[in-house]
This record gives C-alpha cells, sequence and structure tokens, in this order.
C-alpha cells in the first residue's frame, strides 16, 4: 500500500464499469460434487474388481458398455445451486403409515425433489453476473466522480450517466416502469413527463396546473398515476387523463403492488386507501389515525405496505385489517424514510434523529444503527441491495448495509444540484435516478440491477404485441387483496383456528348464522283454533324443549364423567389392595 | 353266492331262507316258523302283484312288468350278510358296514329349502370372493399407478420391422401371385429368415467350438460354485466353538498373506482392502465388542481372581481389541514417504482418490484448484482496507468475517475509551459515581461527540461527562493484560477515525448483549472477557429495557461530501428539532409503551362477574356483595398464549386473526393425512409453469387415466393376467412405468408381447 506499483497508476483508475467475472466454467465445480463423482464410481470400481477376483464368470457385454460410457449416470449439480431451490423442508414417512400416506409423501417428494433438481439444471440459463466498482489501492471507489466513469466505461453505459435540467418546476419525484425502460417525472409545481429513458424520446410532457405530490406507473407504461393537490389522477401515456378518482383526496404518497393490481395511496388526513386498478374499485380504505402520511413503502415480498410516522414508529398494513399488522419504534425523531429490500427481509429507515437502520422485518430486530452526519431524506435499495441515502443535495450508495460489518463508508457518492426530492434505482440496469430541485439526474451505479431478467414477467425489451399478451396473462393472474398477509406463504399451510373461530367469521361473512336453530312458529290452524291464546298454549309446550335438551346433555355428560371417575377409582382400589400374601411382609416396610 | 348276486331281484326272500338255514340248525320250531312265514309271504305278495294281461295289445308298458319283491324294504343286514362272504370286500368296508349296522340312529330330517339354500349361497360367495379376489393384486396395481393408458393392448404406432409386415402379406393381385410363382419355381427366398442383430452378432462372434468350450467352463463353473456353497453350509452348521476359532484364525492369516502379495501386485486392491480394515477398526472402535464389558466377560472377571483360564480368556479378549483397533501401517515407509513427496510437489487435486476415471471424464480433467482467498489476515483497524474487504467477503467464510467483525469492534470501542480517557480528569470520580448511579435510573441517553464533530452539541457536553466517568471506570474493570498489546495499534487508529461520532451510553453498554442479539457477532461479543466483566450476569435477566433498544450503537458514517449549505436556515432549524426530538424522545417512548400495554390489555380475556347485588342477601341502600359472593360468581377466563411480541420491547405485533386468507385456506386435512405438517410438505411444491421447468410440470400434471379417442376399450382379460391358481398373479408392477424409479420392481413385469405398445410409449415420455 505504501508504494504503489506504477503501471497499476497509469491504469484509469476506473476498471471497466461491467467488469464481469469470468464465467464459471464446469471444471470449476466445487469440491462436493466431485466427491459425489467418486461416490457413484467407486461401487462400479469395486463391484468390478470383486467379480475379478473369486471367479473370472461376469464379464457380460453389459457391464462393458457401462464401463465405455464416460459420464456414467446424470450430470451433478452443485450443492449450492440446489440448495438456492430449495421449498420447505422434506417430511419423512412417519412410522406407521399406511399405505396411502406413504403414497402420498413418497410420490410429492419424489415430485419436489425433480422439480428442484431441474430447476437447478435450467440455473444455467441465468448466465449474468453483476458488475461492481473497483478503486485503486488507496482509493476509495466513493471519490470516483460519475464523469470518470462515463469516460471509462462503452458509449452505450456512458450515455446513461446525463442530467436533465428543469429548473423551473421545482424539485421532481421520480419513478421507474417495471421493465426499467420508461421514466415518469412529477415535478412539484405541476410538471408531468414521461421519458423513453434510454433513447431519450419523451412519450409525453403536460403541465397540471397544479401541486404534484407524486406520481406512479400502473401496471405497464400506458397509465400512470398522478397525486395532485385534491384529487388522485390517471393518465395514459400520451398524457390524456383517464380518471380524476375523486374518492382518493390529498395524496400524498403512492406505491404500486403489481401482482394484486392496487394502488395504495397515503394521504395528508391519514388515511390508507387501496384502488384496485384492474376494476376501479376502491378495495379498502384505512384510517390510520397517525396524522399525515408522508413516509410510504411496500415489501415486493408480500405487498404489505410500511408507513412511517412522526412519532418514530413503522406501521405495516395490509388491506384486510383495520389495523396495523406491526407496529414498530424505529427511532425517537419523525421518520423520513424507509425501503424495504426485494426479498422482504430487510426493511431501512432513516430518521430525524440522523440515524439510519436496518431492520431484519423476519423477526422484527434491528440489526445495524448507523449515524449519518446530516441523517436521510430519501432512501433507496436496489435489486442488488444497494441503498442509496441522499442528504440534502448529496446522494451515497452504500454497499452490502446488512451484512455482517458494519458499513463505515459510502460506496459511491455524488452531488447534484438541488436538494434531492426523489431518489430510485432502475429495474435491470444499473442506473439510479436522481429528482431534484434543479431537475432530474441519472447515475451510473455499477451492481446495482439485478443482471437476469424474468422475460416472462418482466422483459425490458418487449414489444407493443408482448406487452399487450403480457397484460392479459397478468390480469388472469392477478392475486386477490384478501391474500395480502404477513406471511405470503400462509395460503399453503393449514387453518389452525378453531371451529368457533371459523363459525364466527363466517356468521360474518354471510351477514347471518347457517346454523342457528330456528325459533318455533306454531302453524296457523282453522275454525278458531289459532286464537291468540290457543298458539300461546301451544308455544308453551314447546317452550322448555331447548332447556331440556340442554339439561339432558349435561346430564349425559356428568353421568359419564362419574362412570369414568368410578372406574378410576376402582382400579386404583385394586391396585392398593392387599393381596393375601402381603401379611407375610415385614411390619417395618 | 354268486349266482344269487347276479339275479338279486329275483330270489331276495330265498337267500334269507338259505342264509338262515345255513347259520344254524338248531331251532327247527323257529326255522319252521320263519319259513312259514317267508312261503307265506311270498305266495300273498304274488298273488297280489300279478297283473294279468286282458287285452291283446302292441304295447306293453315296462312299468307294468314287476319283479319279485320289489315293493319290499330292504334291510342293512340283508347286504351286510352278503358282504361278509365276498372275498372281494376289504375289511375296512366291512368294519363300517357293521358298525353301520350297529348302530340304530335314524337319518336327521333333511334341511328346509331356505337353510340348504343359505348355506349354497355361502359356499357359492366363497367360491366366487376366491375367484375375484385373485383380481385383488391387479386392481391395486392399477390404483396405484401413475398412469393408465386406455385401450390396454395397444399397437405401437413406431414402423416396424419390414418381416413383421411381410409375414402377414399374402400375394392378392395376379401380378404378384405371377411374381411368386415365378420366385417359387426358381426356389428363390421370398423373406430372409429374421435373425436378430443380437444373435447375428453372437454368430459372428463365436464359432461352435467356442461356444461349446465356454459351456464346458461355464458347467465347471457352476458345478465348483455350488460344491463350494455346499462345503460353506455344511463349515457352518459345525456348532463347534474352537473349530470356527482355529477357521478364523487359519483364515486371517490366509489373509495377511495374500494382502501382502497383493500389495505388490495390486496397489489399488489393496488400498481398497486397507480401507475394509480402517472400517472395521472404526466399528471396533465404536462397538464395545471386546472391550470386557458383555455379560460373559463381567463373569470372567469375577473368576479371574482364582481361575487361571479366565484370566487369560480375558486377557485375549482385550489382545483383540488392541489389534483390532490399532491403526494401520501396512505401507511400506518408502512408499509413503513418495506420496508425501508426491503430495508437496502436485496441488491436492491430483492425489484424490479416483485418478482413473478422472483421467477419462474431461469434466474432472481440467479442474483447477480452488483458488484460496489470498489474504485472510485483514487488518480490521485500518479504514483504506474497507474496500478491499468488501470484495474479499465473498471468499471469507463466515468464521473469519466473524472473527475480523468482532476484531473491528473491540478495537473500536477500545479506542472510544482511550478517547474518554483524555478530557476528563481522574479526580473527579469518586465524586460523580453517585450522580452517575441517578443517571442510570432515569435512562435518559445523551448524545456523545468527539472533539472533531461540530460544536453545536456543545451543551450536552457536559451531561456526557458523567457518562463518560461511568465507562471510564468499568473499562478499567475491564481491561486487560492482552489489551495493551493493541493499544499501539488502537492509537493510530484513534488518529484515521477522528470523524467518528459515537453515541452510546451507560444504557447500551448494559443492552449491548440482548440489543445485538440478532446479529452473528454477538456471540463472539460476549465470549469477550471484557463485556463478560463490564456485565455482570444479574442483569441479563432483567427485562429489556426500551430505552437501552433505541439508544443502540449506532456505527457512525464517514461521508466525503458534506452536503452544501444551500439552506442554513433549514439546517438549524432541523437541528433545533433534532435536540429537541431527542429530548422529548422519552415521551414517544412511553406513549409507545402505553400504546403496547393497552393492546395487551385488549388481548387479554375479561373476568366475567356474575355477583348480583342484593342476590340472597338482605336489601337495602348501600349494600355491596359480600367478598365471598362476588369470588364464587367471578369467572375466570384462560390465559392467552404468550403474545408474539413479548420479548421485542418496541414492536407491537396484532395478534388478530387474518379472517380473509382462512377463507381460502384448508381448514380439515385431507384424508390420507395425519397432521398439518404433512400435507403442508406435500403441496409445498407448485404445480405451475412460472415456477417450474417445462419437463416438471408436465411430470407433475400427468393426467391418471390416458384413452384414445374412439378406441373401444375392452375389459381385462383374465388368462393375461392370471396365469395359474397356483402361481401368482403375473405381475404386480403397475401396468405402466412412467419413470424407473422402482427398482425392486423390475423383476415383475408383464408379459412382453402384450404390452410392448405401452413400454414403447412409456420410453418415448422418458
Amino acid at each position: 500500500m505504501a508504494a504503489p506499483v506504477a503501471d497499476t497508476a497509469k491504469s484509469a483508475h476506473v476498471e471497466k464499469k461491467n467488469k464481469k467475472k469470468p464465467v464459471k466454467r464446469y471444471w470449476e465445480v466445487t469440491e462436493e460434487t466431485g466427491q459425489k463423482r467418486q461416490d457413484q464410481d467407486n461401487p462400479d470400481q469395486t463391484t468390478s474388481t470383486k467379480d475379478t477376483r473369486p471367479l473370472k464368470i461376469k464379464k457380460t457385454g453389459q457391464s462393458q458398455s457401462w464401463k465405455n460410457d464416460p459420464f456414467p449416470g446424470e450430470a451433478p449439480i452443485p450443492q449450492k445451486q440446489l440448495q438456492k431451490f430449495q421449498r420447505g423442508a422434506k417430511h419423512k414417512v412417519p412410522a406407521g403409515a399406511h399405505g396411502k400416506l406413504k403414497e402420498a409423501i413418497v410420490w410429492s417428494k419424489t415430485v419436489s425433489e425433480l422439480a428442484q433438481k431441474q430447476a437447478a439444471r435450467y440455473d444455467l440459463l441465468l448466465p449474468e453476473d453483476a458488475g461492481f466498482l473497483e478503486g485503486d489501492d488507496d482509493e476509495d471507489t466513493c471519490r470516483i466522480s460519475q464523469e470518470d466513469i462515463a469516460d471509462a466505461v462503452d458509449i452505450t453505459s456512458g450515455s446513461k450517466y446525463f442530467n436533465l435540467h428543469l429548473t423551473q418546476f421545482g424539485p421532481y419525484r421520480v419513478d421507474y416502469s417495471r421493465t426499467g425502460r420508461h421514466l415518469l417525472l412529477g415535478g412539484r409545481r405541476g410538471h408531468v413527463a414521461c421519458i423513453d429513458w434510454q433513447t431519450k424520446n419523451l412519450t409525453c410532457e403536460m403541465s397540471v396546473m397544479e401541486t404534484v405530490n407524486d406520481v406512479k406507473w400502473l401496471h405497464t407504461e400506458a397509465m400512470f398515476a398522478v397525486a395532485q393537490k385534491k384529487w388522485l389522477y390517471i393518465y395514459d401515456s400520451k398524457g390524456t387523463e383517464l380518471h380524476c378518482v375523486k374518492k382518493f383526496n390529498d395524496v400524498l404518497k403512492m406505491q404500486f403492488l403489481p401482482y394484486h393490481f392496487l394502488l395504495a395511496t397515503a394521504s395528508a388526513t391519514g388515511f390508507l386507501q387501496y384502488l384496485d386498478v384492474s376494476v376501479g374499485k376502491e378495495i379498502a380504505a384505512i384510517c390510520t389515525k397517525m396524522g399525515r402520511l408522508d413516509v410510504m413503502s411496500q415489501n415486493p415480498y408480500n405487498a404489505v405496505i410500511h408507513l412511517g410516522h412522526p412519532n418514530g414508529t413503522v406501521s405495516l398494513w395490509s388491506p384486510n385489517q383495520k389495523e396495523p399488522l406491526i407496529k414498530m419504534l424505529c427511532h425517537r425523531g419523525a421518520v423520513r424514510s424507509l425501503t424495504v429490500d426485494k426479498t422482504g427481509t430487510y426493511m431501512v429507515t432513516s430518521g430525524l434523529d440522523r440515524k439510519l437502520k436496518v431492520y431484519d422485518i423476519r423477526a422484527f430486530k434491528p440489526l445495524h444503527s448507523y449515524f449519518l452526519p446530516a441523517g436521510a431524506s430519501c432512501l433507496s435499495l436496489s435489486q442488488k441491495g444497494l441503498l442509496s441515502a441522499s442528504t440534502g443535495d448529496v446522494v451515497q450508495v452504500y454497499q452490502n448495509v446488512w451484512g455482517g460489518n458494519p458499513v463505515s463508508k459510502p460506496y459511491m457518492a455524488h452531488r447534484v444540484r438541488g436538494q434531492v426530492w426523489g431518489v430510485a434505482y432502475c429495474p435491470f440496469e444499473d442506473v439510479l435516478g436522481i429528482g431534484h430541485g434543479q431537475g432530474f439526474t441519472s447515475m451510473i451505479i455499477p451492481g446495482a440491477g439485478e443482471p437476469n431478467f424474468d422475460a416472462l414477467d418482466t422483459n425490458p425489451y418487449r414489444s407493443a404485441k408482448q406487452r399487450q399478451e403480457w397484460e392479459v396473462k397478468a390480469l388472469l393472474e392477478k392475486v386477490q387483496p384478501e391474500l395480502i398477509s404477513l406471511d405470503p406463504t400462509q395460503l399453503s399451510k393449514v387453518d389452525q383456528g378453531s371451529f368457533e373461530q371459523r363459525h364466527k367469521e363466517r356468521v360474518e361473512v354471510l351477514g347471518y348464522d347457517p346454523l342457528a336453530k330456528e325459533k318455533f312458529k306454531p302453524r296457523t290452524k282453522k275454525k278458531g283454533r289459532s286464537s291468540a291464546g290457543a298458539i300461546e298454549k301451544r308455544k308453551r309446550k314447546v317452550a322448555h324443549e331447548d332447556q331440556r335438551d340442554v339439561i339432558r346433555q349435561t346430564v349425559e355428560e356428568r353421568m359419564e364423567k362419574e362412570k369414568q371417575q368410578k372406574e378410576k377409582s376402582s382400579e386404583s382400589k385394586e391396585l392398593s389392595k392387599k393381596s393375601a400374601l402381603d401379611r407375610f411382609r415385614k411390619q417395618g416396610k | 353266492m354268486a349266482v344269487v348276486r347276479e339275479q338279486k331281484e329275483f330270489s331276495m326272500d330265498n337267500e334269507v331262507i338259505s342264509a338262515s338255514e345255513d347259520e344254524e340248525g338248531s331251532d327247527d320250531e323257529r326255522k319252521h316258523n320263519k319259513l312259514l312265514q317267508a312261503i307265506s309271504s311270498l305266495g300273498g305278495k304274488r298273488r297280489k302283484n300279478q297283473t294279468e294281461r286282458s287285452e291283446a295289445s302292441l304295447q306293453v308298458s315296462e312299468f307294468l312288468v314287476n319283479a319279485e319283491g320289489a315293493g319290499d324294504k330292504i334291510a342293512l343286514s340283508d347286504l351286510l350278510g352278503t358282504v361278509e362272504k365276498t372275498p372281494g370286500a376289504s375289511k375296512k368296508t366291512k368294519k363300517q358296514l357293521r358298525n353301520l349296522q350297529n348302530r340304530n340312529e335314524t337319518l336327521q330330517l333333511p334341511l328346509n329349502k331356505e337353510q340348504t339354500e343359505k348355506i349354497q349361497r355361502g359356499i357359492a360367495y366363497e367360491k366366487s370372493t376366491q375367484e375375484v379376489s385373485r383380481w385383488q393384486g391387479i386392481i391395486v396395481q392399477n390404483q396405484k399407478a401413475e398412469q393408465l393408458v386406455f385401450p390396454l393392448n395397444q399397437e405401437s404406432s413406431r414402423p416396424k420391422p419390414v418381416e413383421q409386415i411381410v409375414a402377414g402379406w399374402k400375394a392378392e393381385t395376379p401380378l404378384e401371385q405371377e411374381i411368386f410363382k415365378l420366385l417359387n419355381n426358381n426356389s428363390q427366398p421370398i423373406h430372409d429368415p429374421v435373425l436378430t442383430p443380437i444373435e447375428e452378432a453372437s454368430l459372428k462372434a463365436m464359432s461352435l467350438e467356442e461356444a461349446n468350450m465356454r459351456r464346458a467352463e461355464l458347467q465347471k463353473a457352476r458345478a465348483l460354485q455350488s460344491y463350494y456353497e455346499a462345503k460353506a453350509k455344511r463349515e457352518k452348521r459345525i456348532k463347534s466353538k474352537k473349530y470356527h476359532k482355529i477357521q478364523k484364525k487359519a483364515k486371517r492369516k490366509e489373509f495377511v498373506k495374500q494382502f501382502e502379495e497383493m500389495m505388490k501386485t495390486d496397489p489399488t486392491g489393496a488400498l481398497e482392502e486397507l480401507k475394509k480394515m480402517e472400517m472395521s477398526r472404526m466399528e471396533e472402535r465404536m462397538s464395545l465388542k471386546h472391550q470386557n464389558s458383555g455379560k460373559w466377560a463381567k463373569s470372567k472377571a469375577i473368576m479371574a481372581k482364582y481361575d487361571d483360564s479366565a484370566r487369560k480368556a480375558m486377557q485375549e479378549q482385550l489382545q483383540v481389541n488392541k489389534d483390532l483397533t490399532q491403526k494401520m501401517v501396512t505401507i511400506s515407509d518408502d512408499e509413503h514417504e513418495t506420496q508425501e513427496e508426491e503430495s508437496e510437489a502436485v496441488p491436492d487435486f491430483v492425489n484424490d482418490v479416483e485418478p482413473i476415471v478422472d483421467a477419462v471424464n474431461p469434466w474432472m480433467r481440467n479442474r483447477i484448484p480452488r483458488e484460496e482467498p489470498e489474504v485472510i489476515c485483514v487488518t480490521t483497524e485500518q479504514p483504506q482496507t474497507v474496500e478491499e474487504e468488501e470484495e474479499e467477503e465473498e471468499e471469507k467464510n463466515e468464521e473469519e468475517e466473524l472473527l475480523a467483525d468482532f476484531q473491528r469492534k473491540r478495537a473500536l470501542r477500545q479506542a472510544d475509551e482511550d478517547d474518554d480517557l483524555v478530557p476528563v480528569p481522574p479526580a473527579e470520580e469518586e465524586n460523580n459515581t453517585g450522580e452517575v448511579a441517578r443517571e442510570e435510573v432515569v435512562g435518559e441517553d445523551v448524545v456523545n461527540i468527539s472533539d472533531s464533530d461540530d460544536d453545536n452539541d456543545d451543551d450536552e457536553e457536559d451531561v456526557s461527562q458523567f457518562n463518560t466517568l461511568f465507562r471510564l471506570m468499568s473499562s478499567e474493570k475491564a481491561r486487560e493484560a492482552p489489551a495493551q498489546t493493541q493499544e499501539g495499534r488502537e492509537d493510530e487508529e484513534q488518529l484515521l477515525d477522528e470523524g467518528h461520532v459515537r453515541v452510546r451510553t451507560v444504557e447500551d453498554l448494559e443492552a449491548l448483549g440482548e440489543a445485538e442479539e440478532p446479529q452473528p457477532s454477538a456471540s463472539a461479543n460476549t465470549s469477550t472477557p471484557q463485556t463478560a466483566t463490564s456485565e455482570p450476569p444479574a442483569k441479563k435477566s432483567k427485562e429489556i429495557d426500551l430505552n437501552a433498544v433505541l439508544t443502540k450503537e449506532a456505527k457512525a458514517i464517514k461521508v466525503p461530501l458534506m452536503p452544501a449549505v444551500v439552506e442554513d436556515d433549514e439546517e438549524r432549524d432541523e437541528q433545533i428539532s433534532i435536540i429537541k426530538e431527542a429530548f422529548a424522545g422519552d415521551d414517544v417512548i412511553s406513549d409507545f409503551l402505553k400504546d403496547k400495554r393497552k393492546q395487551e390489555e385488549a388481548g387479554r380475556p375479561k373476568v366475567v362477574d356474575l355477583t348480583l347485588p342484593g342476590w340472597g342477601e338482605w336489601g337495602g341502600v348501600g349494600l355491596v356483595p359480600s367478598r365471598k359472593k362476588r369470588k364464587r360468581f367471578r369467572i375466570k377466563m384462560a390465559p392467552p398464549p404468550p403474545r408474539q411480541d413479548k420479548k421485542l420491547p418496541d414492536v407491537i405485533i396484532s395478534e388478530k386473526r387474518s379472517a380473509s386468507v382462512a377463507a381460502h385456506q384448508v381448514c380439515q386435512l385431507p384424508f390420507p393425512f395425519q397432521n398439518p405438517k404433512q400435507f403442508e410438505s406435500c403441496i409445498r411444491t407448485p404445480v405451475g409453469q412460472t415456477w417450474n421447468t417445462q419437463s416438471t410440470v408436465r411430470k407433475m400434471t400427468t393426467p391418471k387415466v390416458v384413452t384414445t379417442m374412439g378406441a373401444i376399450i375392452e375389459p381385462l382379460v383374465r388368462e393375461d393376467y392370471i396365469k395359474d391358481k397356483s402361481s401368482i398373479p403375473a405381475s404386480k408392477a403397475p401396468a405402466i412405468f412412467l419413470e424407473d424409479k422402482s427398482k425392486g420392481k423390475d423383476g415383475k413385469r408383464m408379459s412382453k408381447d402384450k404390452h410392448k405398445g405401452k413400454e414403447s410409449k412409456k420410453r418415448r415420455k422418458i
């Protein structure tokens, strides 16, 4: 470190942006598999030696051909890959299982093993690796400027660093579409623009002549929602106003849940509302009673909405429950921003107490707590887990915030011209979009985006036709909002609530008790026999029936109990009874 | 008598007479009477049965012809008499008949119709069940089969061999016939004899002599084997222990000899043997065999005092144990050395067990030894290396990471303590201890900022002094000898880490152990003597303090670019608000705690009070029901299960059941499953295409029954499946194998010619 070598100093201190790791070759298989193969081969050898020794009889053509095959059996799969696709724990066949149960368990086991293996094999088709940035020996990566990076990388990648100077309409909110192709900008003073940011084609641009609080793409790039001063508006990609949703007023923040087709909004009046954009209905409106809601994020893993509050708490909401699922105290001051990672494991929050906290939201325990000199106003997590935090006009990017070692330095840093207002990572790209007071900045962050995309889900290169096709399929596979809960795997579990609980729920849903006994209603009889007095008499006849039933039942129960007790006591008596030989026992004992 | 037998019907009565005559001549009177009777009866009957032809007719009914004595009853004795005299009759039958005669029981009445029918039905049922139950195996197998394809005897759609087609083909058209005639006349072969390629190959492969030789060889081998088997069986049956002992010894000797030979000739085989020996050694080490701990050994141990032979036997046992557990060093030393040299010269992977296969297998051949992470010792104190570390983290294994983490933390903490050492004069120590204690009780955390930080936090400084004092004390207690060695480095680090801001209080120290629980490094942390001393074990049992959790140690981050001072006013406002927040913090916490308590309260079941004031007591104004009554009519509910957030002081988890999901959940366990876990494990793998590869989906969704459209599905033919009454049903394996997962079932295949089609289908599937 003391004396850096000359040639390293000469070379550009920025490595090529997407410097790929060498592709893993098949001969670099981990040792385990090698061991496995040996294990596979070993028995063969032993058998052959065994065969040759005692009697030289067995040398059939079959074994010959077996030997000729240089790669007998299936190709081995590395344990690591297999583990990646493990689903749940295996269940052993219980000892006393009858035939059908055994069959069912064995079948499911074989099938899931097959599925796991196949998936692990197909993992080969995801060859891309995430890039990274590497400084020289005594150089911090956070000191490397964006210009340097843009110069060092190829032209296409370099063009991803750009600035949009939009000084008039004030700080901008940013949203990328799910495929990462389209960018939506919403200026606080009413400027809304859609851009295909890679080609820099302007799809639409308008001024809504109103304060814009937040902008969000809906399921495709054909529609977006804008939270304006009073109502929520929905526009299409050409800027035509499609809807003005007056049920949603004073919206401050929005989140779109793509698999549920839900637009969740948090308003200044403290309401959390869900709009189903596929049918245009309000699914739920929850009064949080926690004041102004201007901090919001979604957990992509289970579609739970996280809200941050001025009293330092973070609450988790689903549309099915009127009270928060979880409420946790994170900061002593107000929560300024929060974000949840893609796997739904970690949550990062920042508060007015200038702390940045990393939580494990499976256990609801803090992992790390960092102190930022000026706190962080906007947080965002990339697909690969890079955290961007903006303080004032500086955006810092941190790597590995939830790793074993606490981070002491940012991975990258960049200063923009104005106060940062919105930060968002572009999916499947190594790009961070920053909306600030003076416009928009697109920043190159090596290693931010997921290198492999699922073309059936989010295809950055899809055509219009493909998009339409996808839209239909996605609508067919829409997940119902009732299924949103903390544990998304809950559906695959057996409901273990008691009968009473379930019955209560059923009554609530139906509005009446299906198991309730009908009240006795005397028949109307003719010829004056249905007079009020007669009816009363008849009613009195059956009045005690119910009571009798109850009494009968209790009496029966009591009898049974007594019987059991008797049996017990008799048993104990028998046990305690002295045998004839007891008299010969020593008295002392 | 032979005559008599021939004309049975004719002279029944005469026989009787003659018989009696023969038997006894003494009783004349009786005999006479009998004779008379016989005669009279003869005459009477004859008269009675005489039929006369009154008219001449062509047809005479056969029923009109009467035999003599036809209407008479035959006693068993009549028959018996003749039997006695016949020489051919067996003694057994004679005896039986005599018994019969002596018995004078009457036959029972035949059962009435209903009962006989019932019995018949029972028998018929049994028979038919027997018949039907023969299908049981097939039915079960079909039920178990992953897939059934109907109709069963499908022709394969594959191209057939030409010979098969030709065999069934006949010349029909005149042209064809003519051609065939020509061919026949010229004695040309119409089609080749069909030979399978294997047969052809075998034909090519060996001549007759060779085949004969081979056959003879095989015969010999078989004979030898049978001899060997017989011998082994015989030897096995010998019960003498001594014999076996001797045998074993001999075998062992033989084996050792063989082994030594093998070492020279076949080193790989020897290695194999060595492994086996090692294995047996391991087993011996594991087991209690030969440890003189068994029943026999114990009895011997008692005897050993007096009995010499017993002692000897015990010694022997122990010797055996020693021999078996001894490590083998059979490979000669020089060989070993060479191996070692090799291992030094060549990378590890060369020494792998399977060099042969590796040579063939290109997958393994090009394997490169895994690179070890170059730098293992990470100097955590130096911030320059942080970047390197981050990149190496993937390669580093977890332990190293933990270790490094732990080291870094400890160093940081110590550095901090050193920081604090400087400003505080030691004289103040004793004076302030009381105050410090009070501080602890209040539980207010204070921001402690090192010298390089902004000056706007000055007002907090004096408060922090108490804090630092206390820490100083504890640190001095905690300081140990090994820490001194690190101090030099720490000083350096202190210089480098000037920008660090540490927010830590007394409570932090207390809470460290508990609050850092989720961190993997926590375990390492607690193991240090420092924390062990500063944190007495009694405090662990104390309930977690929310204050402490919130004021967890925060790692300060150095930011290269400080935000521009554009919004100076805003910044200041923010600072003020921060300070406000810091002091109002307790309020936030207490609010939260109140909220939590409220939630807990709501979750707790309430006590139902059923007391009726005035019931069973004198009435009046201002009467209070007696305590006894209240106690009696108050129903306490069972306490609810512990809350999920019981151990999380800063979290409130809603205990409400989510009814919306429950509506879609399975609420009753389906049939074969016995507990929810089994069921859940069985549905854990999704079936859809989104989560699976194409082939897996196809496999998972194979239909249970496949039929071809328009094809007639015939019922099973018995002959195909049930071969013999005696033999087991032809096949127990499922009709269709989707996958050759069943190893045990290989032996039982269906009759091949019938189900060729299906098998081919199966092959195609795979």
